[in-house]
């Protein structure tokens, strides 16, 4: 389906745009680079659709769990359609809105800061492998490169601290800071375990040796590693129960206080397209990527052949998703030093135990995972 | 010693934390009991303390005899109120005010009038538009009274064995 739809815009949109305008020497580039945007388009424009409709999910679902219904008013056209108008609403609202930046703010910094918060966890999607062959950029260092892209957010919530130039927002800053570079290491140990799994650092190749059935997937012989890292990944979006920057019932709103408008829905934007990041990473390491959960099953297996394999991989994001928002729903605030003590005393140690294990089971080749 | 490694086992594979999990996600499938308010609304007692209103007599001459009890008990000093002699030598008000922005809704007047002239209605979706339409005059109580009489003399029936 979507590569009808890409090979047919390529063919009557992109194609006859370069030849019109460019000289002959200079198509064959132009092409692939509007190729690349019309590709970067259609995974940036779902994941910010998801993005919109995510807060609404969670609107939703944590009202459901605390007995509410919810946004049910804002709808299109005068249907109430169960409020899903709403997450459209809240972003005109906030475009709309006054962008007021602090007088005694670092002005620059000051609006850098939301951007630098957003660009590096749009930018990881890049070499997020929706399929076998749908990935935008298969580099062999994926793996690395989303690491370090996820580390990169946190620039954004210095800066933000920092350059608002209020107390509030430097706290925030302060114990954001602090908490991801804390569970960066163990986010990291956790993915090394991945590395030694599957023995790449590329992301389709890792979803590649998980092949055979659902026990086939790392998140048998790596669940301690899985668990950490997606509370790792807690941490790393600044999301509860690890809301500590935020913590508006501590310091407001934290290093966003002095933020209005579309710069504040812009740092929004950031965590949550971050957390269906983390959502699709934990998926893609851990639970089989695009691979059929009946994989491998008789009967099951040919069932279910005519599902696309991109389903299977939107299935478990969606999943992991909504446990980002029961874990919200469920969880109260950590105490800032037991969040510290969960990440080193606890987490540190235990990624370290596992990867020994994981090397261990690798070196004698141990089936199901290893053989 | 055994209790420690009991603990340290359990916290590790987070019993606590899955058991806390299992009942949030009972409650997402719980009935909602949200009311949705413009389409419905919460059953009233027949007590309900809600705007004020002066009633009549069922001959229509007004029950209020001026005895500015309700004035004086008012904790908010939210009522106003002069009297005069009529010409049939009875004592009637000549203004009742009642600043609706003071009151506080306790409730008071009605139980300190020895008439039940003033009273509070059911009626609690009101709303001013500009500065003094909070402020109740005596004509307008009066025609709120006779707007819901029929409610009022239900209620105050339903409410006579207990006062």
């Amino acid at each position: 389906m979507l590569d009808i739809i890409y090979q047919f815009i390529s063919q009557n949109v992109l194609l006859p745009i370069t030849t019109i305008l460019l000289p002959v020497d200079y198509q064959a580039q132009a092409l692939t680079v509007l190729q690349t945007v019309v590709k970067i388009l259609s995974i940036l424009v779902p994941v910010l659709i998801t993005v919109a409709y995510f807060t609404y999910a969670e609107r939703k679902i944590i009202g459901f769990i605390q007995g509410r219904i919810g946004p049910n008013r804002v709808g299109f056209f005068g249907f109430s359609l169960w409020g899903l108008g709403q997450p459209i609403a809240d972003a005109v609202k906030l475009i709309v809105k006054e962008i007021i930046v602090p007088s005694s703010s670092n002005r620059a910094l000051f609006i850098m800061a939301p951007i630098l918060s957003l660009a590096p966890s749009l930018a990881a999607w890049a070499v997020i492998p929706f399929d076998d062959t749908k990935v935008l950029a298969n580099v062999n260092a994926g793996l690395l490169y989303v690491l370090a892209l996820t580390s990169l957010a946190v620039y954004g919530v210095i800066i933000a601290g920092w350059a608002s130039n209020s107390k509030y927002a430097f706290l925030g800053a302060m114990r954001s800071a602090a908490q991801i570079v804390s569970y960066e290491i163990a986010m990291g140990f956790a993915l090394v375990g991945v590395l030694v799994a599957a023995g790449s650092l590329n992301l389709g190749d890792i979803v590649n040796s998980q092949a055979g059935s659902v026990i086939h997937w790392f998140w048998i012989p790596l669940f301690p590693l899985f668990v950490i890292y997606f509370i790792s990944g807690l941490a790393e979006t600044n999301r509860a129960p690890f809301d500590v920057a935020e913590g508006e019932s501590e310091i407001v709103a934290g290093f966003h206080v002095e933020y209005g408008g579309m710069a504040f829905s812009v740092f929004f934007m950031a965590e949550y397209a971050n957390m269906i990041l983390i959502a699709v990473l934990s998926a893609i390491m851990f639970c089989g990527g695009w691979l059929s959960p009946f994989q491998g099953i008789p009967g099951l297996e040919d069932l279910f052949t005519w599902v696309p394999p991109m389903f299977w991989l939107l299935a478990k994001t969606s999943f992991f998703m909504f446990l980002f928002l029961w874990f919200r729903a469920t969880f109260p605030r950590y105490r800032y030093d037991q969040i510290m003590r969960l990440g080193w005393k606890v987490f540190i140690p235990l990624t370290i135990v596992w990867l020994v294990v994981v090397s261990a089971l690798v070196v004698t080749n141990t089936p199901p995972w290893f053989n | 010693m055994a209790n420690k490694i009991k603990n340290y086992i359990t916290s590790l594979f987070l019993w606590e934390l899955l058991k806390g999990l299992r009942l949030t996600g009972k409650y997402l499938f719980k009935r909602k009991i949200t009311v949705q308010y413009p389409e419905e609304k919460t059953p009233q007692s027949h007590r309900f303390r809600g705007l004020h209103a002066l009633r009549r007599y069922p001959n229509g001459e007004e029950r209020c005899i001026a005895c500015k009890l309700c004035e004086a008990v008012c904790p908010a000093v939210a009522i106003t109120i002069e009297s005069e002699a009529r010409d049939d030598g009875s004592r009637r008000t000549t203004k009742y005010d009642i600043d609706l922005t003071k009151c506080i809704f306790c409730g008071f007047c009605e139980e300190s009038c020895p008439v039940d002239s003033i009273v509070e209605t059911r009626i609690f979706e009101y709303h001013g538009e500009k500065r003094g339409d909070l402020l109740m005059t005596k004509p307008r109580l009066l025609e709120i009274g006779d707007m819901v009489e029929k409610q009022l003399a239900e209620d105050r029936a339903k409410d006579a064995l207990y006062r």
